[in-house]
């Protein structure tokens, strides 16, 4: 009964958010100017894939057969950026290569110009800030499946590294870099915030954006849906698309040994050490640009951090309790018996955006309440909604191997209700929902796109905060601001990750 | 600790007492409230008469206040509007009601029943005369030469309509033409004044979008003589800005009289030297030491309120259009 309430609440949601629109929208008509942005968002998100795929493979290469000093401490660094909040990556970025920053300082010492960080460069900087790790993380699970005898092997045979790289480690790129690929363009697709700061005008408008400008610029309802009915077409494709394209590696199995291989030596020793420090140094410098900058601030934060943390926090822990719930509701009742609608009312967020759910509910709720009152209410429930996919398939294997180990003993217990889920499949589901706890929390911290929409001058968020900050150049105090979010960021996803440890532990 | 404790509990005190007090809410552009702008002196000497409290809500620049007003709808709180121009009044009418019309010092005819006038300017473009010794003489120079400039979106800001306005009034049809030349030299565009601003003084271009009275801020405020504003010579688009009362005021007498006040000499005074613009009627000791440097435009551009209304559109969707290629 819960399980089928809940997938016809989510697909209410996301179905009742398009017909929304397309009621609102009042003429079918895209302007040159929405063309435009339909192109840029499709023209970015390709060059992004393109490119953090293209980083990514040498450097998921190197990263496979080299050992050095720290290399697992930078595998486990990759995963980071998922959950940081990317203003903070913005503000960074900006700091590190803006007209004022050092990139254009060494640059100008040699007379070369200067180059600018906004526009169509400076959104796929940041992308690729964000989807070089993911690649790279993704890609060194595809080497790792690679069995290490077939390594063994070619080496005995004396296959030199190109041999190699055409027999064993094309056939896994071709099987797998479409998929990433695909993923990192559906990512981009709704790239707002990168946008809303690096854009830099009509030229590198992404239809969120557009949605964006659309209502709060010029209050175009007609306008903010159509171009809301278009974002929410080209990721339905999107995620269609990539449904269809996640073909896995076809490898006989290995004993999964882990071995230390020969690794080349000579100028590809040098290539992947050049490599790997430049990656280092791209994604550690906005960073440690924020902290340097922000790190005096925090003693004089402005007043108006706390506050906002405080709504952040609460939007957080309230989206991440809600999310949690329904994925494990979902999960349950999808392992007790599969049932193709569930599953699809759970993938459907996939194919919907922030601004696209934000801007349904804000067409369905206005004549009823000013929207500013509705600001946090609407960025938790959208918050939870977009990270359910991700935490449901985190839960359904668990949940599909409780189910087919322990069913039949709880039933034969009479272990059922409540009892069953205190002493059953809380404990034995405690580290994936720790997990995914921490992740749903630390994302909707960081996130920026519905409460941009929503949110009157009162109601700030944290991130949004930081974001007012940096328009208004104050750079050392939105470092600083930013500095708390990253703190909070991380230390949601820690805490509730450990509680999960703790749990299954005992 | 004993004195932040009795501050608190005097807040507390205080704000019980003010809890009959009537509230006049003042919907405005966010460099108005700022702790640097016209909003804390204006609240002060408002409230010190009128027995009630104002209290601001901002909503980005100039041109985002008209869409918030209009998204709020008839859930608006604003009794008064700040900061709108006559570029969008006509698009604001109907959401106004009318007002008592106040002496002005303008340099143009102005009566629209539903807005006074509260401060004017010309738009101008803004540079570090220290690093840039031959500024361009006009739109149309600037537009060939390399130098890089931030602007501000019409859609969300009054500066920034005014932009697209100067060049419509100056080119009329060729204005998509200038624009396109013009693309290569826009770093970025951002959603309001401040913002540009900003970023201009930190570095991140050549010129800025503002006002001929921007450098005064600098001369006075700072004693920092570094900023000039371009003369250029097509003449300079003017900018007047003004305040209203909502029809859907729950406060229209207070509304009335915040008006009122905002045209005395105490309020023009304060206008001049916080939000940097020429007062709307100028107070009886003139204006401030300093202003006399500014460029004075050869030639002033200004649509009329309707004019501005017909052309506003479409001269977005030609810019919108020139900027994305």
């Amino acid at each position: 009964m819960l399980p089928k309430a809940l997938g016809l609440g989510i697909a209410a949601l996301i179905l009742g958010s398009a017909a929304m629109l397309g009621l609102r929208a009042e003429s079918w008509a895209l302007r040159p100017a929405d063309w435009a942005a339909v192109r840029f968002t499709l023209l970015q998100a390709a060059l992004s894939a393109v490119l953090s795929l293209g980083l990514a493979v040498p450097l998921a290469r190197a990263l496979f057969r080299r050992r050095f000093v720290g290399r697992g401490a930078l595998i486990r660094l990759l995963a980071a950026p998922f959950v940081l909040p990317v203003v903070v990556a913005v503000l960074g970025i900006v700091t590190v290569f803006g007209r004022a920053g050092p990139i254009n300082a060494v640059l100008e010492t040699f007379h070369l110009p200067a180059v600018s960080i906004f526009g169509l460069q400076g959104v796929v900087l940041a992308n690729v800030f964000f989807n070089l790790p993911l690649a790279t993380r993704m890609l060194l699970h595809g080497w790792q499946a690679i069995p290490v005898e077939r390594f063994r092997l070619a080496a005995s045979l004396g296959m030199p590294p190109s041999a190699q790289l055409r027999h064993l480690e094309l056939p896994m790129l071709r099987a797998q870099a479409p998929a990433i690929a695909l993923v990192i363009f559906l990512i981009c697709l709704a790239s707002f915030a990168i946008a809303l700061t690096l854009g830099g005008g009509p030229r590198a408008s992404t239809i969120e954006l557009a949605i964006y400008q659309a209502l709060r610029f010029e209050f175009d309802l007609g306008r903010a849906a159509l171009l809301a009915l278009v974002q929410l077409l080209i990721c339905a494709a999107g995620t269609l698309l990539a449904s269809r394209l996640t073909l896995p590696p076809s490898f006989g199995a290995g004993l999964g040994r882990s071995l230390d291989l020969p690794a080349p030596h000579g100028w590809r020793r040098r290539g992947d050490a050049l490599l790997i420090l430049m990656v280092v140094l791209f994604l550690a410098l906005p960073l440690l640009a924020v902290a340097a900058k922000g790190l005096p601030g925090l003693l004089a934060l402005p007043s108006g951090v706390w506050p906002a943390a405080l709504r952040s926090v609460s939007v957080a822990l309230a989206s991440a309790l809600l999310v949690v719930l329904a994925a494990l509701v979902l999960a349950l009742a999808q392992a007790r018996r599969a049932s193709g609608w569930l599953e699809l009312a759970a993938m459907l967020p996939l194919a919907a955006s922030s601004l696209v759910l934000g801007t349904g509910l804000f067409l369905m709720l206005r004549p009823f309440v000013a929207p500013q009152a509705l600001a946090l209410p609407v960025t938790m429930l959208v918050n939870a909604t977009l990270t359910l996919p991700y935490l449901y398939r985190l839960l359904l294997p668990e949940a599909r191997a409780l189910h087919s180990d322990y069913d039949r003993l709880a039933s034969s217990l009479g272990l059922r209700g409540m009892a069953r889920l205190r002493y059953l499949t809380l404990p034995r589901l405690a580290r994936p929902l720790g997990y995914g706890a921490g992740l749903a929390a630390a994302l909707s911290m960081g996130d920026l796109g519905v409460i941009a929409l929503f949110a009157g001058n009162s109601g700030a968020t944290l991130p949004l905060f930081v974001q007012q900050l940096m328009g208004a150049y104050r750079m050392d105090q939105a470092a600083a601001a930013a500095l708390v979010l990253v703190g909070i960021s991380y230390a949601l996803f820690w805490v509730f990750d450990r509680i999960g440890h703790h749990y299954a532990d005992t | 600790m004993k004195t932040t404790l009795l501050a608190a509990g005097l807040a507390t005190f205080a704000t019980t007492a003010l809890a009959d007090t009537p509230v006049l809410h003042v919907l405005t552009y966010d460099s108005f409230t700022a702790e640097w702008g016209p909003g804390p002196i204006l609240k002060a000497g408002f409230e010190a008469t009128c027995g009630c409290e104002v209290q601001f809500t901002t909503a980005g620049d100039g041109a985002a206040v008209l869409a918030r007003l209009k998204l709020d709808g008839d859930k608006s709180d604003a009794d008064v509007v700040v900061g709108l121009d006559t570029n969008l009044t006509a698009a604001a009418a109907p959401l106004f009601a009318d007002v008592a019309p106040q002496p002005n010092t303008l340099p143009v005819p102005f009566a629209d029943p539903k807005f006074v006038p509260f401060d004017w300017g010309y738009f101008a473009f803004v540079y570090d005369n220290t690093k840039l010794t031959t500024p361009p003489t006009s739109i149309a120079d600037l537009a060939a030469s390399n130098l890089k400039i931030i602007i501000e979106d019409p859609r969300s800001s009054t500066p920034g309509l005014g932009l697209l306005l100067w060049v419509k009034a100056a080119y009329g049809d060729g204005a998509a033409k200038l624009w396109s030349d013009l693309a290569d030299n826009i770093v970025t565009v951002t959603p309001g004044w401040s913002e540009a601003y900003g970023m201009f003084l930190g570095g991140e271009a050549d010129m800025v979008l503002s006002y001929t009275t921007s450098p005064a801020y600098h001369l006075i405020a700072e004693s920092d003589a570094s900023k000039s504003a371009a003369a250029f010579s097509e003449g300079h688009y003017m900018q007047i800005e003004v305040a209203g009362k909502t029809l859907t005021s729950k406060q229209p007498e207070l509304a009335d009289a915040f008006l009122a006040y905002l045209g005395s000499d105490a309020a023009q005074s304060a206008l001049i030297t916080t939000n940097w613009m020429y007062p709307a009627k100028t107070p009886a000791e003139g204006l401030p030491q300093g202003f006399e440097t500014l460029i004075q435009p050869a030639k002033s551009l200004l649509f009329t309120a309707t004019e501005a209304q017909e052309i506003r559109a479409a001269a977005i969707e030609e810019w919108q259009t020139a900027l994305s290629k």
